[in-house]
């Protein structure tokens, strides 16, 4: 026989508790749920996913190297924030393990056991004293409970020795609230994680796949970098499509690679269309596809739009960018500067491809970025009764001459009116972060450049320069000096000298030949005699044009002839910083669009969404669904016949509401339950 | 006495009998309004928006029937519209005949000297409406804070009367501006929930009918004063941003705004955006409070503010009504986002940023329960949540750049 007393059982807590009790544990909770926002915020001020290099040049090489090896450049796919997440549904889960049964059994609850004591000591309560020769305990409790139960609480009662309890429940589904919107949470987290991809990730670190990151053809990638249709349980991808081709695979951007992603069937681009408001902001995209499906021997038409995805075998089709998909421009590349040959000629190109083009100054390679259409802005011209204006087609160019330097050109198509006059626009800029600085080829009365160009071929045909030259100066000059050939000489030759340096480098090239030359105190007279000297020699020369376009000008020149001039000198003393030694007019385009499309499975979309059903549902029966309890407890009062009455009252949510209603409850209970009837 | 009924003064009364015959008349116009609404324009909507239409009647008659002011409230912003669009009306016809349509014609009926109708350009044209609006927060602030200091309930009467005249307005701003930008362009009409200056218009009124339901429930008109605050500061940003950046230029949609979820998504996130501002400027009133409380007990502060218990009530409910909403809102917008943008969560930066508010009061709401926190600390924390809040509805459209294509600055 065991002769030591019965031992009070000090259970050591088992190492499974314990685990669950810290992984259960609110602390643990709440650093969770805020370590996650700390980190999330990383991800929002660092632009992620963007090329490697804008990284580099941002951060410097070391702190690039740390920033991507710790997965800054993805923060919400790093293994770390992935880890974060899973310590968040395994502490709920813990949380809802270990709540749940506590919860169900508070639910189900009526605590009918309570002492007196206890129910006086809440905080709403009251009592009162019934004289017992007019009733009874079990007569009191069943006014109480007519009454109570008009207003839908449960009511359970019971007889004790010494006294009767009623009691009134209501909001039981406050507790089931709780399970919903935790379980609701951890839903929605395992629904992510499916769409989250983790098999790819696997796949990577095992090294089934390995991201592509040259800038090749979708078909030479190599198959380590391809992926089956059933490779990928998710995955979202892009792919740009031109008008009239198919595709059928998407390209899955990873970090700075990609991934080809293929697909069960093929998608066609039949026509793509975007609308414009009136402001020329796009109103809609709208693609027609045609999906190809070999496998399930399906070919249909299918229409997509913005907000409008097409949802086929899983796989959802959205329309997400636009942009050119190659359309055919034809262009006259009109020299500015060789002197040999300034016979424009025409070229062929396509847009998003390059071409070539030789000069005397070396060869340039011109990347052609962008086509548009249209080209529409706030009207400014007061004439005429229009919120906006359309400035017609352009193209957007890039020249690379052969040391690799690019500027960027924006050349419109049709003239467009500025202050009056039509004009044709190109704008040149050297940086991206630059405004685009435009040079403004005046319109003849044809409304085409040949005039201009006409003036220009003149001024770059050092012949006729110079015999416009003779001429002038020959005209020009006094009597008594026409036998001093010396004199004529230099100042024609001074004239040509002029010309040739405008046509290099406008007014500013004169200018600077002045300061390098003069001395700084005859500098402004001599500006001025060179102004005029060079205005005759333009006006001269502007005559011939005129001439030979066959106009009369015996009588002097029209007015428009005259701002023509003005306009064309402008735009000629600006040529020299043009930066290409030719000009490109587009003379006429065939548009082909292509459609940005984004294709995406997310097999967990439906799990996702029933949790935030859960959770909504939950939080809403959290919130505004109060558990409420009220007793009723009558008691034979000590050593007399008189009863008792203890009306206590307990929520678990707006205590403001529940004393208004206690309140009133309580008054028209003790009415009631004093009643002398 | 019968065993089995009640004397009559004890008995319950059916809810559905305590509705008089003012409730049954508002819930019959909100219905025909809707009915209305349908037969004018059910051209405009999709079999979504019609949901939306019916389905917002049916909400506004149990916010009418629940909180009795607001029925007041819904059918003045609707006699008013009426009585704008039938200004609109055939004075729009009249200018198209001229040739004049559009922005240039609204131009003309609301600014022009000669031509312009009086009721438009003084009242009740979209523009007028939101400048009395905000005049009306303004003068309430201050009204607020004579109650407060001056002790005088006239004063607060005044405050309040102003509040609802300026929820009243602002409400009509918005729907004679949702009217405006049909007259704009039939391809062009939105609702007004589409870009910085019209949610701020939003979210002043939605902060203001949250804190006149608890002005109401709590009877106090002390906390009036700091709610008004924010709403003043809102009204700051939409005036300078009227006036400065020309914002408040009706505009045509971007196709991804193009969307019914728009029309629910938004609101839900500002009755968010709401609660949360709200429980700040009680979380400040609590603060003051409790500070008086220690420093000078007797004094203006200590005595005048609601008790600390109730300032924290306030706080809860009015986080808990915006976690609510803001939940809501979040996963409306990540099934907006599956729509348009081929994923219901793409860890946008305005995305990401809404996750961190909510677990931001999840957080706080988990101190409150598990751990019992109150008071100062929960306070503080309601203080900073505004920061945090304003972040993410403003912070991220001017500092972070993403897919969420409204309301840059
Ligand atoms: C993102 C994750 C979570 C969210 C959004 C969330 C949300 C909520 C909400 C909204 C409430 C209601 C607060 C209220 O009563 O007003 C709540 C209560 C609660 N949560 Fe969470 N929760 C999360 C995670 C957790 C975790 C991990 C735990 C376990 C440690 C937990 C334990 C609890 C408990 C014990 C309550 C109190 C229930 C009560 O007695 O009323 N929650 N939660």
């Amino acid at each position: 026989m065991n002769k030591t007393q019965p031992q009070k059982i000090q259970r050591q807590p088992s190492k499974k508790s314990i685990l669950l009790e810290f992984l259960g544990s609110m602390n643990l909770a709440i650093s969770i749920l805020v370590v996650l926002a700390v980190a999330s915020i990383i991800g929002t001020v660092l632009q992620q996913n963007q090329p490697y290099n804008d990284y580099i040049i941002k951060f410097g090489p070391f702190w690039h190297d740390v920033f991507s090896s710790i997965g800054l450049y993805d923060v919400y796919s790093a293994i770390w924030f992935l880890l974060l997440l899973g310590f968040l549904v395994l502490s709920t889960s813990v949380c809802i393990y270990r709540n749940t049964p506590v919860m169900l059994r508070e639910m189900q609850q009526f605590r009918l056991h309570a002492k007196a004591k206890s129910l006086k000591s809440m905080k709403h309560t009251s009592e009162w004293r019934v004289a017992s020769t007019q009733t009874t305990a079990a007569h009191l409790i069943q006014k109480a409970k007519l009454y109570m139960g008009q207003y839908g609480f449960q009511l359970r009662d019971e007889v004790f020795d010494d006294h009767h309890t009623l009691v009134a429940k209501k909001g039981g589904i406050n507790r089931l609230g709780y399970i919903l919107t935790h379980v609701g949470i951890v839903v929605i987290c395992i629904g992510g994680l499916i769409d989250g991809n983790l098999s790819l990730k696997v796949k990577e670190w095992l090294g089934e796949v390995k991201i592509e990151t040259r800038d090749i053809l979708a078909n030479e990638v190599p198959a380590i970098s391809r992926l089956k249709p059933d490779d990928s349980l998710s995955f979202r991808g892009s792919i740009t499509l031109p008008e009239g081709s198919s595709s059928n695979f998407v390209f899955l951007n990873v970090r700075d690679g990609y991934l080809v992603q293929e697909l069960p069937f093929a998608i066609e681009l039949k026509n793509f269309r975007v609308e414009h408001y009136e402001s020329g902001q796009p109103k809609s995209f709208e693609s027609d596809l045609l999906i190809h499906d070999k496998e399930y021997g399906n070919d249909f038409e299918a229409m997509i739009s913005v907000n409008h995805p097409l949802i086929y075998r899983g796989y959802a089709i959205y329309q997400a960018s636009f942009g050119d998909g190659g359309s055919q421009l034809e262009l006259m590349v009109r020299p500015l500067f060789s002197s040999e040959e300034l016979k424009p000629k025409k070229i062929k190109a396509v847009v998003k491809k390059s071409a070539s083009i030789t000069t005397s100054n070396g060869q340039y390679v011109l990347e052609f970025d962008d086509f548009r259409k249209f080209n529409i802005f706030p009207n400014t011209d007061k004439s005429v009764n229009k919120r906006f204006v359309n400035y017609g087609a352009s193209i957007v160019f890039k020249a690379r001459d052969e040391s690799g330097q690019a500027r960027e050109y924006v050349n419109y198509m049709s003239p467009i009116k500025l202050e009056g006059r039509y004009f044709y626009l190109t704008g040149m800029r050297e940086t991206v972060n630059e405004d685009f600085k435009y040079l403004h080829i005046p319109v003849d009365a044809n409304a085409t450049m040949e005039r201009f160009f006409k003036f220009h071929a003149i001024l770059n045909d050092d012949k006729r320069v110079l015999q416009m030259a003779q001429a002038t100066v020959g005209g020009g000059i006094r009597d008594a000096d026409k036998n001093n050939l010396a004199l004529q000489q230099q100042v024609t030759q001074a004239m040509v000298r002029l010309v040739k340096l405008f046509r290099q480098g406008g007014y500013i090239a004169i200018d600077k030949d002045i300061q390098a030359k003069v001395p700084k105190e005859k500098q402004q007279g001599i500006a001025k005699a060179y102004m005029g000297v060079l205005q005759t020699a333009l006006q001269n020369m502007y005559l011939l044009v005129l001439r030979e376009e066959g106009i009369d000008i015996s009588k002097g020149i029209s007015d428009a002839e005259s701002v023509f001039f003005e306009d064309a000198v402008s735009a000629l003393a600006g040529l020299g910083y043009y930066g290409t030694p030719f000009y490109l007019q587009l003379v006429d385009f065939e548009q082909r669009e292509s459609s940005g499309l984004q294709i995406a499975r997310a097999p967990g979309k439906n799990i996702v969404y029933l949790g935030c059903l859960l959770l909504i549902i939950g939080v809403f029966m959290m919130f505004y669904i109060a558990q409420q309890r009220f007793w009723i407890m009558v008691v034979k009062a000590e050593g007399g016949t008189a009863l008792d009455v203890i009306f206590a009252g307990s929520t678990n949510r707006n205590e403001f509401g529940f004393n208004k209603r206690y309140q009133n409850f309580a008054q028209q209970l003790k009415a009631l339950l004093s009643d002398n009837e | 006495m019968n065993e089995n009924i009640l004397p009559q003064q004890f008995q319950a009364q059916n809810w559905l009998k305590q509705l008089t015959i003012m409730d049954w008349l508002f819930a019959v116009a909100m219905l025909a309004g809707s009915v209305y609404a349908y037969s004018q324009y059910a051209a405009y909507m999709d079999e979504y928006e019609v949901g939306i239409l019916f389905a917002s009647a049916v909400a506004l008659i149990g916010l009418g029937w629940g909180w009795k002011p607001s029925r007041t409230l819904f059918v003045a912003v609707a006699v008013l519209s009426l009585f704008a669009i039938s200004l609109y009306n055939p004075a729009m016809q009249a200018l198209a005949a001229k040739g004049i349509t559009g922005q240039a014609a609204i131009d003309i009926l609301t600014n022009d000297k000669q031509q312009s109708k009086f009721f438009l350009k003084f009242l009740i044209s979209s523009q007028s409406a939101t400048m009395w609006m905000s005049a009306l927060f303004f003068m309430a602030t201050v009204a607020y804070f004579i109650e407060l200091f001056g002790r005088s309930s006239f004063a607060g009467k005044v405050a309040s009367a102003m509040v609802w005249s300026a929820v009243t307005m602002g409400l009509v701003g918005l729907m004679v501006r949702w009217y405006e930008s049909y007259l704009v362009g039939s391809d062009i009409g939105h609702i007004p929930v589409s870009n910085l200056y019209e949610v701020f218009i939003l979210f002043a009124i939605i902060t203001a009918l949250i804190y006149l339901y608890y002005e109401m429930r709590y009877e106090t008109r002390a906390m009036g004063g700091f709610v008004l605050l924010v709403i003043s500061a809102s009204v700051c940003f939409l005036l300078w941003y009227h006036f400065e950046k020309g914002a408040s230029e009706i505009k045509p949609l971007v196709p991804a705004l193009q969307s019914y979820w728009m029309k629910i998504h938004v609101p839900a996130n500002f009755v968010g955006y709401g609660g949360f501002a709200l429980a700040s400027m009680v979380g400040v009133a609590f603060l003051i409070k409790e500070r008086a409380l220690r420093h000078n007990p007797a004094g203006l502060m200590a005595t005048r503010l609601p008790a600390t218990d109730i300032l924290d009530d306030v706080m809860y409910k009015s986080i808990a009504l915006g976690f609510a909403f803001f939940t809501i809102a979040t996963v409306l917008g990540a099934m907006w986002a599956a729509e348009a943008w081929g994923g219901y969560w793409s860890w946008d930066p305005k995305e990401t940023w809404a996750l961190i508010v909510w677990l931001n009061y999840a957080a706080w709401l988990h101190m409150r329960f598990t751990k019992g926190w109150r008071g100062t600390p929960m306070a503080w924390w309601a203080v900073i949540g505004l920061f945090v809040t304003t972040f993410a509805f403003l912070g991220v459209n001017m500092f972070l750049a993403g897919l969420h294509s409204y309301g840059e600055l």
